[in-house]
């Protein structure tokens, strides 16, 4: 099977993934969408690392996995506190920063 | 210990004092910080002692004369300052007064002023003063001469000011300041003039290489005489010599030791000190010497005439001060700087005494300081009236109190120069009457004649409060917490530390002339013989001369004691039932009835020296008001229109309406962030693609 596909798939699941971020509303599933967006990442780091036969893309792979594992931890922290605070969970009623 | 080591100590204790009582304000409320105030000042007087002792030790001229340095201050441009002190006998006579007197009247304010609400404070600022005159008095070379003459300009300030709820004691303070910094300029730009041409600030290199540079071959007399006129701006402005001298009268508005110590018997010398100092470069410019005899004799003229008719009690000692340094600085520019430095001495300790005296009657007029209101202490106050009088005596000249002996040799030494001298020597003796008239006035009229209800409920053993607190000048009611006269306040009657200083300083006011009676007893000339004969010659008046003036100081004292016990002590009977009925409402009405018919005859002329000679408002017109309109105008022209509008505002609207377009981007909307971040990230891949 050639890279192609691989790589084929990762911007596929990549897109879904961008597609999610920019159009859920809820929290929850965009970090969800966020997910996807990094596991596609991985795939393309690790189909390239194959294609040039170098362990490093392997290496990077990893650190995205902790990367991704410590963001998740964060972004559902920060989602359950929002979700005490206030009842409707919706990113876009979250403006404090506006400037 | 050297000498040396001794004044390093004394110029190090009244600074610990200083500091411990400015760090340790809220510990210590009470009589502690008194205490530690004038132990610390004490100290510094004993030290004094063991600098002169060991001075003594010494024989030879060059070694009475030590300079020590801590370490190099700084060295830029090829000239070396040097932490460095001078002691010689000169310094030295500083030294022994300021610590000593000083230490009298912090005695005396621990009871004077029991019961401030800034008693501590009170006490760190006296010890800074201190500290700061040591600075001035012990500077090896011009650069710690500055530092200290700075110092004490805004220790002076910060005491005027004492009382900062009280808005005529700030502008006296402001006032005072200004003035002196005028001076300080005045001083730093002649000190600058001369580094140009000896190329050193240290004051014995100066002196010792002074002819060379100076002298008539060198071409360089003008540029002394310039800088010498200028470093006596400095002298003026902070002796209080004419046209300098406004800020005085109104200095007044500090706390009484503060008049008593800063405004009569230390800074206010300092010009004295300055001018003696200086003298192998004073003596190489006969034009400086003439601008300062005839400065000192118009300001002892002019501020005698105005002490005759004010009425504010401690404007009155103000304006003799500068009378009498008037004397000194006339003394110093003649050349005769033994009895100008003899006169500065005792002056001192009569000056001082007067002050405490008058701040004792004040306390009795429960802060009142109008004469018009003062009448017949005699009887309340016997200790305080007695300080009065020896304090009169000496100011007046009559021997054998200690004034008489140092004024009559200064103007001895003026008219030894001869010719047009003379007038000096005459305005000095006009001077001499005016002062006799204008000290015995005020103890004429607070002391004698029928009792006020202050005096008699004094004498009835209760001291006057004022029921409510006004300012003594306008008169306006304060807050108590402008401190005096609070709720306790003390008379020399009454507190035992201000009895034991006054009687000390009185005790010196009357034998200080034991330190120079010319021809028979001299010590205090032959101790600054070696300061002052080498290099200058010492005008020792003809032996007529000093007899002369000796008796004619006699007579013109007696005369002006004369004239004031005629006007001032006898009071006419009433004439009517009407003017009997008056002076009976108002006891010190009668002290005016004889002056007032000489007020009358010549109103213009009362009106005129009332008026402070209109010095004030000649200034306002010619500087203040100027100044005034030059910052209006760069106010509102300048300042408003081009930095405010145009450069910082226009900084400021620029960053805003920047800002104000790069604001719409933060939205707040998570999707928006994450939408722009994205297209950006695929603009620089599609960047990146189209580059490969």
């Amino acid at each position: 099977m050639s890279s192609g596909w691989f790589l084929a798939v990762s911007a596929l699941v990549f897109g879904i993934g961008a597609i999610g971020v920019l159009t859920r509303r809820n929290p929850l599933l965009v970090l969800v969408s966020l997910e996807l967006m990094l596991n596609a990442g991985n795939l393309a780091l690790i189909t390239f690392a194959r294609m040039h036969n170098a362990a490093e893309g392997h290496i990077f792979a990893m650190v995205v996995m902790v990367v991704a594992a410590a963001e998740v931890a964060i972004g559902l922290g920060i989602v359950v506190a929002l979700y005490r605070n206030r009842v409707a969970v919706d990113v876009d009623e979250l403006r404090e920063l506006r400037g | 210990m050297s000498p040396t080591d001794a004044a390093w100590i004394v110029l190090i204790l009244p600074l610990l004092g200083a500091v411990i009582l400015g760090l340790g304000f809220r510990v210590w409320t009470g009589r502690v910080a008194g205490l530690i105030g004038t132990a610390s000042v004490g100290l510094a007087f004993v030290f004094s002692l063991v600098s002169l002792f060991s001075l003594l030790g010494r024989d030879g001229e060059g070694e009475r004369q030590i300079a020590s340095s801590l370490y190099d201050y700084a060295t830029v441009a090829g000239v070396d300052v040097k932490m460095e002190i001078l002691v010689d006998p000169l310094s030295l006579i500083m030294l022994l007064v300021v610590t000593g007197v000083s230490t009298l009247i912090h005695l005396y304010s621990i009871a004077y002023m029991k019961g401030d609400a800034g008693y501590t404070r009170f006490f760190a600022y006296l010890n800074f003063f201190v500290f700061s005159m040591l600075v001035l008095v012990l500077a090896g070379n011009f650069v710690l001469l500055i530092v200290g003459w700075g110092f004490v300009g805004a220790a002076s300030y910060m005491l005027i000011s004492f009382w900062f709820r009280r808005g005529t004691a700030t502008s006296a303070g402001i006032k005072a300041f200004v003035i002196n910094v005028v001076g300080d300029i005045g001083m730093m730009l002649g000190v600058i003039l001369l580094l140009r041409h000896t190329g050193t600030v240290d004051l014995l290199e100066t002196f010792a290489i002074a002819e060379p540079t100076f002298g008539p071959e060198s071409g360089n007399t003008g540029a002394l005489t310039a800088g010498l006129l200028l470093i006596m701006v400095g002298a003026f402005a902070k002796s209080a010599q004419l046209p300098l001298h406004t800020w005085l009268p109104d200095a007044m508005e500090g706390p009484t030791p503060v008049s008593s110590l800063i405004h009569a018997a230390t800074m206010v010398t300092a010009g004295v000190y300055l001018i003696a100092r200086l003298h192998p470069l004073m003596e190489l410019a006969p034009t400086a010497q003439l601008v300062g005899m005839i400065i000192g004799a118009l300001t002892l003229l002019v501020a005698g005439t105005i002490a005759l008719v004010q009425t504010d009690l401690k404007r009155v000692i103000a304006y003799s001060t500068m009378s009498q340094i008037g004397y000194m600085i006339m003394g110093v520019s003649a050349s005769v700087y033994v009895a100008a430095m003899f006169h500065l001495v005792t002056h001192a300790f009569f000056k001082a005494l007067l002050f405490m005296a008058a701040g004792s009657l004040i306390s009795a007029m429960a802060g009142e300081q109008s004469m018009d209101k003062m009448r017949g202490f005699k009887k309340a106050m016997p200790f305080t009236y007695g300080a009065f009088i020896i304090g009169g005596l000496a100011l007046a000249g009559i021997p054998p109190f200690s004034g008489f002996f140092s004024k009559d040799e200064i103007l001895a030494g003026v008219a030894d120069q001869g010719g047009w001298y003379w007038l000096l020597w005459a305005v000095g003796y006009i001077g001499a009457f005016l002062t006799a008239v204008y000290t015995w006035r005020m103890i004429f009229r607070a002391f004698w004649g029928t009792p006020v209800p202050e005096a008699v409920e004094l004498e009835g053993g209760h001291l006057h409060h004022a029921a409510e607190h006004r300012n003594p000048k306008t008169g306006e009611i304060e807050d108590t917490e402008v401190g005096f006269p609070g709720p306790e306040h003390h008379i020399a009657e009454r507190a035992r530390p201000m009895k034991i200083a006054m009687s000390l300083l009185a005790l010196l006011a009357t034998v200080g002339g034991l330190l120079g009676i010319p021809h028979v007893l001299m010590p205090l000339e032959h101790f600054l013989e070696p300061v002052f004969h080498h290099d200058a010659p010492q005008h020792v008046a003809g032996g007529g001369v000093t007899i002369l003036g000796l008796v004619l100081g006699t007579v013109v004292g007696i005369a002006g004691i004369f004239v004031a016990y005629r006007l001032w002590a006898v009071p006419p009977a009433p004439k009517d039932e009407a003017a009997r009925q008056r002076v009976a409402d108002n006891p010190a009405l009668e002290a005016t009835t004889i002056s007032a018919g000489y007020q009358a005859r010549f109103a213009g002329l009362h009106r005129f020296f009332l008026n402070k000679w209109y010095f004030d408002e000649l200034i306002d017109l010619l500087i203040v008001r100027p100044v005034r309109a030059v910052g209006r105008v760069s106010r509102d022209g300048f300042e408003r229109i081009v930095i405010s509008g145009t450069l910082v505002g226009g900084t400021a609207g620029t960053v805003r309406g920047a800002s104000a377009l790069v604001r719409r981007m933060q939205s707040g909307y998570l999707r928006s962030y994450a939408a722009v971040t994205l297209v950006g990230a695929a603009a620089v891949l599609i960047y990146v693609l189209i580059q490969s």
